[in-house]
């Protein structure tokens, strides 16, 4: 492989390209599905194959094909090249690309169980269990258990000299309880609503113990049923870790992507409200919030060894002490600001650009005990665990539903709650906080569901978060 | 390797009780355009080889996208094993035999051959437009094209080729924006300049947008908006699996008048106004199927599966294909939403105290069973009084039941509009009497 990238090199050099890189790719991914006690799904997918970017002049041209052969490498990088003297008659400003990057080296996620040695059966036999006890609930109406094993192996070179090999390894399952009755449906998932998952071998799902939760996780679903509708009112709002880790992926890593500030994703993704006159400008959050990016938290979804640009794995800030100071960048984008790359491009397939992608975008933890938190409000809602999210293009306007919520009374949960909904403005919302849990409730989740570029990428990206406490917020906005 | 040296590849080597095959070439290819300029322009070529095995009545699924012989008979390995490593389900009836298939056209040799320079060009058209006007555009022009095969040991053998082009784009000022889309089949269902005038023209009008007022107000929607509504409406609740599980807006309401009576929805995957295909991934002929007559909740679409574990159904052709992280239930992917009579420009006269909206954005449902959505308007939202426009107001936030918004259809538009999203929506404007808005962006 490392040959017939530096031959592409030579190839895209050769045609005129004044940068070039190329990721040769091999994915597999094996996923196991049950569904209402039956196998819904079980599948085991492969590809690979090729991807050339290249830089004419200050055109960008990308191509990819799946035959992995010399004479396919030389057709491709050739059809880069002139899908960048395409892209050249309708040009731009110059790019700049800043320092070299002539990174070198392998990695590996780290693991304790490769999950490709791991039977069927024993996949299939840890969710049967957990969807059997589901089941054992009469008023569960769906019960459902998925496990998704991922390895990507990734060649990387640039025409600047890098050479870089990659083996990310992701895991990551959830089960999940729905309940019916007349129009209402009520579900409750564990660990999470978008799948738990991280860079990790089978031990990720094993700790995660789902027949552990299942009984509680059906009994919940029923239980919502009859619960009372959120009430319609501004109060105080405690937000479990999942749920918050969301609201950090929607309302600071979104956001923070500095692609969308420059307005390259202005017609899909979205732009952002972080124009570069608040960098270091803007009180984003009260002076307890600090949020970083990093790509090197042990089982983080955003945790590799460099970049899709050859940038190496690094850890830099975005909000601290309140204040709004560094955004998730590219070597062209940071260049524009006069920064270099904080190793933020991604891409998802062999047969995809990269593009800024959030690492691991974190709330570091609080001084507060999870506990302590409730005990410490008078009057207001919790909730937990994703339902629903819709953020504007800005990333400003937001609204949130979560599977379960409890009135907070005297310091004490009280009644159940269904149907709960917040909303905001991003930078009022992280201002009203004022307590954040600290290190001992504080987890890494991961998103595998991050949807961004055309043609559609999905990415996963993870998020540190502990429970924590805002101030003043609408609540029950559902009618 | 064309699709029928691999289809005998695969069933030849196959030892499981029942086979079947999907194959996917695809040859596509995206040009990318922001702030007036091109910034991103990709190509890929890429097949997929997707061999479910079936022992019993257990399924095993691999996919691949290596060609090579010997890669084929791997993955019918895989598969097998796959199958018989699990319990039966009693759900799973079989893989379907073969039936008369429709002769359908939806490629386009000049969209296939679309080369670099040429998507170049009309963007070019676009950003030139734009900055004409002082404004700046982004947005993208996809073409691609596809072959698809299906084939099973029961005797399908399905092959198709098809084609696409979208193309959409955002321009805007420093207080506005305007959006516009087109989509189809054939190279000339894109048109830059008329694009280009209608995204301007919006962004134009909605310049110097004052704060919406949260409420209730009679909307008027263009197309865009409208094929949100019918995504969203499609989305689980149109499945025959959303259906059986009790999550869809259709149960409980087969026969009912739900909706307003000049409401009509139909599936259909043969209709060449949108992007017709003769068959789905399973090899099934595509049916039309009505969801909705004249506001009647009439029923949804069906697979295989979901036939055969519902008694006297079956499949109407709409099974999607196989994804490799869950079985993804049967979709209608060819929406048609029948036309009225009406008019933009009518429902706005006719119109005292309303909102005009381009399109809505981010939406998500928030209750399935009556399809209470919320999300965003965005790329232009204007302030209709005394049948007028009487300006712009900044996005706002909605959270809305569609069903309700659609039993309130006061006029529907006579022309109707393709939209690709995955899957094509032919769609009109139309006006709703009422649509809640809950907040204001800033």
């Amino acid at each position: 492989m490392k040959q017939l990238a530096q031959h592409a090199m030579a190839t895209a050099e050769s045609r005129g390209a004044r940068y070039a890189d190329i990721r040769i790719i091999e994915s597999r991914n094996q996923t196991a599905g049950v569904k209402d006690g039956n196998v819904d799904s079980l599948g085991d997918f492969e590809s690979a194959g090729f991807g050339v970017r290249v830089l004419v002049g200050n055109a960008w041209g990308f191509a990819s094909s799946a035959d992995v052969t010399r004479e396919e490498i030389d057709r491709v990088t050739a059809l880069a090249v002139e899908v960048a003297q395409a892209s050249a008659l309708v040009p731009g400003q110059p790019v700049e690309l800043g320092p070299p990057v002539r990174s070198t080296g392998t990695y590996v996620t780290p693991i304790l169980i490769d999950p490709f040695t791991v039977s069927i059966e024993e996949k299939l036999s840890l969710l049967l269990q957990a969807d059997a006890t589901i089941r054992r609930n009469p008023g569960v109406k769906v019960s459902e258990g998925r496990v998704t094993c991922l390895r990507h192996h990734k060649t990387f070179a640039n025409m600047e000299g890098a050479l870089l090999e990659q083996t990310i390894y992701e895991c990551g399952g959830a089960i999940s309880a729905t309940a019916v009755s007349g129009t209402d449906i009520q579900v409750r998932a564990y660990p999470d609503a978008f799948r738990c998952q991280g860079t990790a071998g089978w031990e990720y799902i094993l700790g995660a113990r789902f027949n552990d939760h299942a009984e509680r996780v059906a009994s919940e679903s029923v239980a919502l049923l009859s619960a009372d509708v959120c009430p319609s009112k501004v109060t105080t709002l405690i937000l479990d870790s999942s749920q918050l880790a969301l609201q950090i992926h929607e309302s600071c890593g979104h956001p923070t992507e500095l692609d969308r500030v420059f307005g390259t994703e202005a017609a899909f993704a979205g732009r952002s409200f972080l124009t570069t006159d608040k960098l270091g400008a803007l009180r984003y959050g009260s002076s307890i919030v600090n949020l970083t990016a990093d790509s090197i938290r042990p089982t983080g979804l955003g945790s590799f060894g460099w970049d899709d640009e050859g940038v190496p794995a690094s850890s830099t800030p975005l909000v601290k002490n309140g204040d709004f100071v560094g955004y998730l960048m590219s070597r062209e984008t940071a260049s524009q600001l006069g920064l270099q790359s904080n190793g933020c491009m991604r891409a998802d397939g062999w047969n995809r650009i990269p593009l800024i992608r959030m690492t691991n975008v974190s709330l570091e933890p609080g001084t507060w005990n999870a506990e302590d938190i409730i005990a410490d409000t008078d009057d207001g809602i919790y909730m937990e665990t994703n339902r629903s999210w819709s953020i504007d293009d800005m990333r400003l306007n937001f609204q949130f539903g979560t599977q379960l919520g409890y009135e907070i009374r005297n310091g004490k949960r009280a009644r159940l709650l269904r149907n709960c909904t917040y909303a905001g403005i991003t930078p009022e919302f992280w201002n009203s906080c004022d307590a954040i849990g600290n290190e001992k409730s504080w987890k890494v989740w991961g998103t595998p569901n991050c949807g961004k570029g055309e043609p559609m990428q999905v990415m996963g990206t993870g998020h540190g978060a502990a429970p924590a406490r805002f101030r003043n917020v609408r609540v029950g906005v559902y009618r | 390797m064309n699709f029928k040296e691999v289809a005998d590849i695969v069933l030849g080597a196959s030892q499981a009780d029942e086979t079947e095959i999907v194959y996917r070439r695809l040859d596509g290819s995206l040009t990318r355009f922001a702030n007036n300029h091109i910034h991103q322009n990709v190509t890929e070529t890429n097949h997929e080889i997707l061999v479910r095995c079936v022992s019993g009545s257990r399924c095993g699924t691999a996919i691949s996208n290596a060609t090579h012989p010997d890669s084929l008979r791997n993955l019918v390995r895989v598969a097998l094993d796959l199958a018989r490593q699990q319990p039966e389900n009693p759900d799973f009836k079989g893989l379907p035999g073969p039936a008369p298939l429709s002769i359908v056209t939806s490629f386009d040799s000049a969209v296939a051959g679309c080369s670099p320079a040429a998507r170049a060009s009309g963007v070019g058209v676009m950003c030139r437009k734009a900055a004409e006007a002082g404004y700046t555009a982004a947005g993208s022009m996809t073409t691609a094209a596809m072959r698809l095969g299906v084939a099973n040991s029961k005797g399908v053998f399905a092959e198709c080729e098809t084609t696409l082009v979208d193309a959409s784009t955002v321009v805007m000022s420093a207080t506005s924006s305007g959006w516009a889309q087109s989509s189809g089949w054939t190279l000339d269902s894109v048109a830059w300049d008329q694009l280009a005038e209608e995204a301007v023209g919006k962004t134009r009008m909605g310049e110097n947008p004052i704060d919406g007022q949260p409420g209730e107000y009679t909307v008027i929607l263009d197309p865009y908006a409208t094929s949100d509504l019918m995504g969203m409406m499609a989305g689980d609740g149109m499945s025959a699996q959303a259906y059986q599980e009790e999550r869809s807006w259709l149960n409980g309401r087969l026969g009912k008048q739900v909706l307003s009576p000049i409401i009509t929805i139909v599936d259909d995957g043969l209709d060449p106004a949108g992007i017709p295909l003769p068959f789905d991934f399973e090899g099934q002929p595509k049916q039309r199927v009505t969801v909705v007559e004249a506001g009647v909740c009439r029923g949804p679409v069906y697979d295989t599966y979901t036939a055969g574990r519902q008694p006297g159904a079956l499949s109407t052709g709409h099974a999607m294909e196989q994804a490799a992280s869950e079985r993804i239930g049967p979709l209608p992917m060819n929406l048609f939403l029948k036309p009225g009579t009406s008019n933009v420009n009518e429902m706005i006269a006719s119109t005292k105290d309303g909102l005009y909206i381009t399109r809505f954005w981010y939406t998500r449902p928030v209750h399935p069973r009556d399809v209470v959505v919320t999300g965003m308007t965005r790329d232009g939202t204007y302030i209709v009084r005394n049948g007028e426009i009487a300006g712009a107001v900044k996005s706002l936030r909605f959270t809305q039941s569609y069903m309700d918004a659609l039993a309130g259809t006061m006029a529907l538009g006579e022309t109707c509009k393709t939209l690709w999203a995955g899957g094509t929506c032919n769609v009109p404007a139309i006006k709703l009497e009422r649509f809640n808005f809950t907040s204001s962006t800033r």
